[in-house]
């Protein structure tokens, strides 16, 4: 382990000793700082499973309740935001089930498809396989913090986000925007490590995709 | 200009090239290939400007009615 993730887990270890007393002791303002930070991903998360907003917030709130008659009992042995997520896709699977919907994950072989296969030269070419001169990718431009392009494309890859099939749209979402690691999402959902790796990488190349063509033409 | 990986192969496996999850030959041929071709590197650096992008959509924020609804559970709990 690197001297960096020590110091990250001790500072995040610290940090969550102090929330989960301040938790038991009843402290609104720590609950609200939790509710703050996490809320927005577990209503991302929730809406994978069922159908309507509504739904979604009903199963957050019920992972919130959770947590709190939890938290007496809680031993940390995973990270608190882990155990979180845990209950949430506990709850969400068993309202998803109950609304009849299948919440077993698909994942079709991965046979490609990360980018247009029209931008490759094709097997008559000397180099098959290569990108075509005309459509070799460009470097996307560097956006400052908070400069105007830079906010546009969050908002492309939000709404792109939305659209990816829900599975997709739940790896990405517990990867990119949560910053769990693979074998964390791959406990939370139950998939194996290549349906993880698959999910992941589709979804970011559906997104990747949508800016390079809004940096060639925004709207 | 091939050392064992097609630009169509390497946009396949950026995600396990980030993870650290390619075995060692792989990792190798990924690496000489980028050195050699730019729209590959560009392409990596699209791929890792897109996963810098999407953790930024961060800072959502939800319903105050939903959020009143989630602190009034806690006044319950507690």
């Amino acid at each position: 382990m690197s001297r960096y993730a020590v110091v990250e887990m001790t500072t995040t270890a610290r940090d969550e000793t102090a929330l989960i007393a301040g938790l038991r002791a009843g402290d609104e303002a720590v609950y609200a700082e939790l509710v703050d930070r996490h809320t927005p991903s577990m209503l991302r998360v929730a809406r994978g499973y069922v159908r309507t907003n509504a739904v979604a917030e009903e199963v957050v709130q019920e992972a919130w309740i959770a947590l709190l008659k939890g938290i007496a009992k809680f031993e940390g042995r995973s990270s608190l935001r882990t155990w979180l997520f845990t209950v949430l896709v506990n709850i969400a699977k068993a309202r998803a089930l109950r609304e009849r919907r299948n919440a077993e994950v698909e994942v079709m072989a991965f046979t490609g498809g990360s980018v247009d296969p029209a931008r490759f030269r094709s097997a008559d070419d000397p180099w098959p396989g290569h990108w075509r001169e005309d459509a070799s990718p460009a470097p996307f431009p560097d956006t400052p913090e908070g400069s105007v392009l830079g906010d546009e494309l969050i908002a492309v890859a939000r709404a792109e986000l939305e659209k990816l099939p829900e599975r997709q749209r739940i790896v990405v979402t517990m990867r990119d925007m949560l910053g769990l690691d693979s074998a964390e999402v791959r406990e939370l959902l139950d998939i194996s490590v290549a349906n993880q790796r698959v999910l992941l990488h589709r979804g970011r190349s559906a997104v990747r995709q949508v800016l390079e063509d809004y940096l060639k033409d925004p709207k | 200009m091939t050392s064992g990986m097609d630009c169509n192969e390497l946009v396949e496996l950026v995600t396990s090239y980030l993870d650290g999850s390619l075995d060692p030959d792989k990792r190798a041929r990924f690496d000489v290939h980028l050195t050699e071709c730019d729209g590959c590197e560009n392409y990596l650096r699209q791929f890792r400007s897109t996963v810098d992008t999407l953790g930024k959509i961060n800072d959502e924020t939800f319903e105050p009615a939903f959020r009143d609804r989630l602190l009034n559970a806690f006044r319950d709990w507690r």
